[in-house]
C-alpha cells in the first residue's frame, strides 16, 4: 500500500522554470499523489487555512517542491508556514495534526552540487541551508527526511531535464527509496 | 413711527438679529438670548421701533408649531412609546406639583384661590421653544436628561389643553355648560387625530413621490409647509393645540424616507419663525409695569425661578437623573413658557383673574425666560465644570446620530462600495435623489436621505459634520465636481473618495483637489485583462503581478500626462477628443515601458 502524498509546488513562475514543471508534470497522474500548486490557488497570498489544514490531515507524507530562492523557499511557503501551521494544530499541547507524517523538500538549484561546500562559492551545505526547516518539522513533531535535490539545473539540457523528471516521478512511485538510492541528483 | 410697511418691519427684525445673535453666542450667552435681546432693544421699551408686539408674537408662535413638527419627525412612534414613562410621570409630577406649591403659595399671601390656581397653571408651564433651542443646539436631546426635559415639555404642551378648558369654569355659572357638546368635541378630536395618523401613514406618501419626482425642490418645500400650516389650522378648528398636532404629524412622518428632506426643508422657516418668536417676548417684557413695581416683580421672578428650580431638582434626584445634568434639567424648565402669556390672557379675559394681575404675571414670566438662559450659562460655567472636577466621568452617552460614511449617489458605483461596507457592519449613511433607487435601502438599516446631494443643508443633515469619509459615486460627471468644491469648502475635516468615469474626468477631479480618485471601470478591466492572461497560460501569480506592476505603470503614466496636461487646450477640444489623444499617450508610454521585458532571475 502505498502512502498518501501531498506534493505542494510553490513556484511563482512555473511558465519560466526548467525543471520544475517538467517535474510536476511527470507525477500528475500518479494515483497516491495529490498536487497542489500554491501561487496558483493563492495568487493574492490569501492562503485558505483551513483547507490547507484540511490537505495536511489527508496525507501521510507532505513533499514541498520549490526552487531554491535566496537559500531559501520563494515567500508563498514561508506565508504558508505562518498562518497554517497554527498554534493547537502544528504545535503546541493540543497541536498533534502532524504527529509521526513525513516531510521531504523536493528543492532545484541553479547552481552545481559542488558550489555548496565550505570552501566553495554558496560557502555552506543545502542541509545546513535547510536547517529552520528542519527545525521546524520536529517541532511539529514530524519526521525529518533528506531533500530530493535537483543541482546545476543552469546548465541542465533537455534530455536531462527529461531524466530528471522521471526521477522524480520513481522517487515518488516508490517512496519510501531504500536509502542509498536517494542520494542527490548531480550533472 | 408705529405704522412701517412689511419690507421695512422685516428689514428691522431680519438686522436686529443679524446684529444681536452673532453678539451673543460670541459672548457665549446663546442664541435665544440674543434674540430676547434684539427683541428688547427694538422693542416698545427700547428703540420704540416696533410697537404691534402682540401680532408679531402670534404670528411667530408658528415658528414653535413647526420646532414640534421637526421634534416629532425625530422620535417615531417606537421612541415615543418608550418615553411614555417619563412624560406622565416625571411631566406630570411637574406640572400638578409646581401648581399645586405656587397655589399653597399664593393664598397664604392672600391671592385668592381662583387668582392662585391661574397663575400656578400658567407659571408651571416652561418654554418649549426656549428649552428645545438650547437642547438642539447643544445637541443633549439624546442624553437622558435632554429626555427628562423634553418628556416633560411635552406633557406641559398636552396639559395646556385641558388647562384652557379649565379656565371658563372658574366663572360662576359656566360649569353648567358642556354635556353633549363635549362629547361632540372629543369624538372630533379623536376622528382628527385619527386621519392624521392615517393620512400621514398612507397619503403623504404617494404625494411625497409625486413630488419629488417632478425634482423641484421649492415644490417641494412648498408641500412641506403646506402640509404643516393644513394640519395646524385642522387642529385649530376642533379646537387642539396645533404644536401638538403638528407634533404627531411629525411622528407618523418620522418612518418616511422623506423625513430628512422635510427636515431641511422645514428648519430654516422654523429657524427665522423662532428668532421672530423670541424677539417678541423681548418686546414684549412691559418695563413700565417692571419699573412701578420693581421690587415686587424682582421677587416674584426670583420666586418663581427658585420654586421651580426647588420641585425641578427633586424631580431629577427621584427620577435617576445622572446627577451631573440635574443643574442644567432644572435650569432648562425654570423658566415660565409662552402659553402662560395665552393663558393668562384668557384667564383676564375671562373675568377670571384681574387685568393687572395678569400683565404682572406676563412681565414676570417674560424676564423669568429671559434670565434662565443666563443661569444656563452659569451652570454651564460654574456648575458643570465642577462634577468634571469632582472625577465623575460624564455619565451622558450622546447617542451618535450620524454615521461615519456618507455615500452621496447609491447607483452602480455607490450600490457596491454600500454593501461591502454593510457586510462588515460599517454604519453608512446613503444620499440619492432619486426616490425609487433608496427606498428599499432602509430596510436593510441604511440611513437614506432623499434628496439633492449637492445641497449642503442636505449634507449637513446627513450628518457631514460629524461623518469622517464622505465616498462621491453620483452619476452626473459636472456635479460631482461640484460637489467635491462644495464638500471641501464646508466640511473641510472629511476625506473624500470620488469616482471618476475616465481620464479626463479624473484629471478633472485633481484640478478640484480631490486626492483619492478611482476610475469605475478600471479595477473591472484590470481583471477581465488577468484573466485573459491566465487562459492564455499564465500562472494565476504571474498574471496578478502583471496586473499590479501594469497599476503602478498606469499611475506613473497619468501623474506624467497630468504634469504636461495643457489646461487651455482641455477646455476648448471636446471630451471625446481628449479621450482619444489621451489614449494615444497612454499607449505610447505602454509601448516603452518595461512591462514586457523578461523579469531576470531565479527561474
Amino acid at each position: 500500500m502505498k502512502p498518501a502524498i501531498l506534493v505542494i509546488f510553490v513556484h511563482p513562475y512555473p511558465r519560466r522554470s526548467r525543471v520544475n514543471r517538467a517535474m510536476v508534470e511527470a507525477i500528475r497522474d500518479l494515483p497516491h499523489v495529490t498536487v497542489h500548486d500554491l501561487y496558483e490557488a493563492y495568487p493574492d497570498f490569501n492562503i485558505d487555512v483551513k483547507y490547507e489544514q484540511a490537505l495536511l490531515r489527508r496525507h501521510e507524507v507532505i513533499v514541498f517542491q520549490h526552487p531554491m530562492y535566496w537559500y531559501s523557499a520563494p515567500a508563498l511557503l514561508k506565508e504558508w508556514l505562518d498562518v497554517v501551521l497554527e498554534f493547537g494544530f502544528a504545535y503546541g499541547p493540543t497541536g498533534t495534526a502532524l504527529y509521526g507524517k513525513e516531510w521531504v523538500q523536493a528543492i532545484s538549484t541553479g547552481n552545481a552540487a559542488d558550489t555548496y561546500q565550505p570552501d566553495a562559492r554558496n560557502r555552506f551545505t543545502v542541509a545546513e541551508f535547510l536547517r529552520p526547516f528542519e527545525q521546524t518539522v520536529r517541532l511539529c513533531g514530524m519526521i525529518y527526511r533528506p531533500p530530493f535535490l535537483i543541482q546545476g539545473v543552469y546548465q541542465a539540457d533537455v534530455g536531462q531535464i527529461g531524466r530528471c523528471a522521471d526521477k522524480y516521478r520513481d522517487f515518488l512511485d516508490h517512496y519510501p527509496l531504500p536509502q542509498a538510492t536517494r542520494n542527490p541528483v548531480a550533472y | 413711527m408705529t405704522d412701517h410697511g412689511l419690507l421695512f418691519n422685516a428689514f428691522l427684525y431680519l438686522s436686529a438679529a443679524v446684529i444681536a445673535v452673532p453678539t451673543a453666542k460670541r459672548l457665549g450667552l446663546g442664541s435665544v438670548l440674543g434674540y430676547l435681546l434684539a427683541g428688547v432693544v427694538i422693542g416698545p421699551w427700547g428703540l420704540g421701533l416696533i410697537t404691534n408686539v402682540q401680532d408679531i408674537l402670534h404670528f411667530s408662535e408658528f415658528g414653535v408649531v413647526l420646532l414640534l413638527f421637526l421634534i416629532g419627525l425625530e422620535l417615531d412612534p417606537q421612541r415615543l412609546w418608550s418615553l411614555h414613562k417619563p412624560i406622565l410621570g416625571l411631566g406630570g409630577a411637574q406640572v400638578l406639583g409646581t401648581i399645586l406649591v405656587i397655589l399653597i403659595l399664593g393664598v397664604l399671601c392672600g391671592l385668592d384661590f381662583n387668582t392662585a390656581l391661574v397663575a400656578g397653571m400658567g407659571l408651571s408651564l416652561s418654554s418649549t421653544a426656549l428649552a428645545l433651542q438650547t437642547l438642539t443646539e447643544k445637541n443633549l436631546l439624546p442624553t437622558p436628561m435632554g429626555n427628562a426635559g423634553f418628556s416633560v415639555l411635552l406633557f406641559q404642551d398636552i396639559a395646556v389643553i385641558p388647562m384652557l378648558a379649565f379656565i371658563p369654569l372658574l366663572v360662576a355659572g359656566a360649569a353648567a355648560e358642556g354635556g353633549p357638546n363635549v362629547l361632540l368635541a372629543v369624538i372630533k378630536v379623536l376622528a382628527v387625530i385619527a386621519a392624521i395618523v392615517v393620512g400621514g401613514r398612507y397619503l403623504t406618501r404617494p404625494i411625497f413621490r409625486i413630488v419629488a419626482r417632478t425634482r423641484l425642490r421649492e415644490l417641494f418645500t412648498a408641500f412641506s409647509l403646506l402640509l404643516v400650516i393644513g394640519i395646524a389650522l385642522l387642529m385649530e378648528a376642533v379646537g387642539l393645540s396645533m404644536a401638538l398636532g403638528t407634533f404627531l404629524a411629525g411622528v407618523v412622518l418620522a418612518e418616511s424616507e422623506y423625513r430628512h428632506a422635510l427636515e431641511t426643508d422645514i428648519d430654516p422657516v422654523k429657524g427665522l419663525l423662532m428668532g421672530l418668536f423670541f424677539i417678541g417676548v423681548g418686546m414684549s417684557v412691559d418695563f413700565g409695569l417692571l419699573l412701578q413695581h420693581p421690587l415686587l416683580v424682582a421677587g416674584l421672578v426670583a420666586g418663581l425661578i427658585l420654586v421651580k428650580l426647588a420641585i425641578l431638582f427633586a424631580l431629577g434626584r427621584y427620577f435617576g437623573l445622572p446627577p451631573s445634568q440635574i443643574p442644567l434639567f432644572a435650569f432648562l424648565l425654570a423658566a415660565g413658557g409662552e402659553f402662560a402669556f395665552v393663558l393668562f390672557s384668557v384667564a383676564a379675559g375671562d373675568g377670571v383673574i384681574d387685568h393687572t394681575v395678569a400683565a404682572i404675571l406676563v412681565v414676570v414670566v417674560a424676564l423669568s425666560m429671559m434670565v434662565t438662559p443666563l443661569l444656563a450659562l452659569l451652570n454651564e460655567r460654574v456648575i458643570e465644570p465642577r462634577y468634571t472636577i469632582l472625577g465623575k466621568p460624564p455619565a451622558d452617552e450622546i447617542r451618535g446620530e450620524s454615521n461615519p460614511v456618507i455615500i452621496a449617489g447609491f447607483g452602480r458605483v455607490g450600490q457596491i462600495v454600500g454593501r461591502l461596507l454593510h457586510a462588515n457592519n460599517i454604519p453608512t449613511t446613503l444620499l440619492d435623489h432619486d426616490p425609487d433607487q433608496i427606498e428599499m435601502t432602509r430596510t436593510f438599516g441604511f440611513k437614506v436621505f432623499y434628496g439633492d446631494a449637492s445641497r449642503v443643508d442636505l449634507l449637513q443633515a446627513a450628518g457631514a459634520d460629524q461623518a469622517r469619509i464622505i465616498v462621491l459615486a453620483i452619476d452626473d460627471r459636472q456635479a460631482l465636481l461640484e460637489m467635491a468644491d462644495l464638500v471641501r469648502k464646508n466640511f473641510p475635516h472629511l476625506r473624500v473618495i470620488a469616482r471618476a468615469w475616465d481620464m479626463i474626468h479624473l484629471f478633472d477631479l485633481m484640478d478640484h483637489g480631490v486626492g483619492r480618485i478611482y476610475r469605475e471601470t478600471f479595477d473591472a478591466a484590470l481583471a477581465m485583462g488577468q484573466e485573459v492572461m491566465r487562459e492564455l497560460g499564465y500562472g494565476a501569480y504571474e498574471a496578478r503581478r502583471a496586473a499590479q506592476r501594469f497599476v503602478e505603470h498606469d499611475l506613473e503614466t497619468i501623474s506624467r500626462l497630468y504634469a504636461v496636461r495643457d489646461k487651455s487646450l482641455a477646455e476648448r477640444i471636446s471630451v471625446s477628443t481628449q479621450a482619444r489623444e489621451e489614449l494615444e499617450k497612454l499607449m505610447e508610454s505602454d509601448e516603452e515601458s518595461l512591462l514586457a521585458q523578461r523579469e531576470a532571475g531565479w527561474g
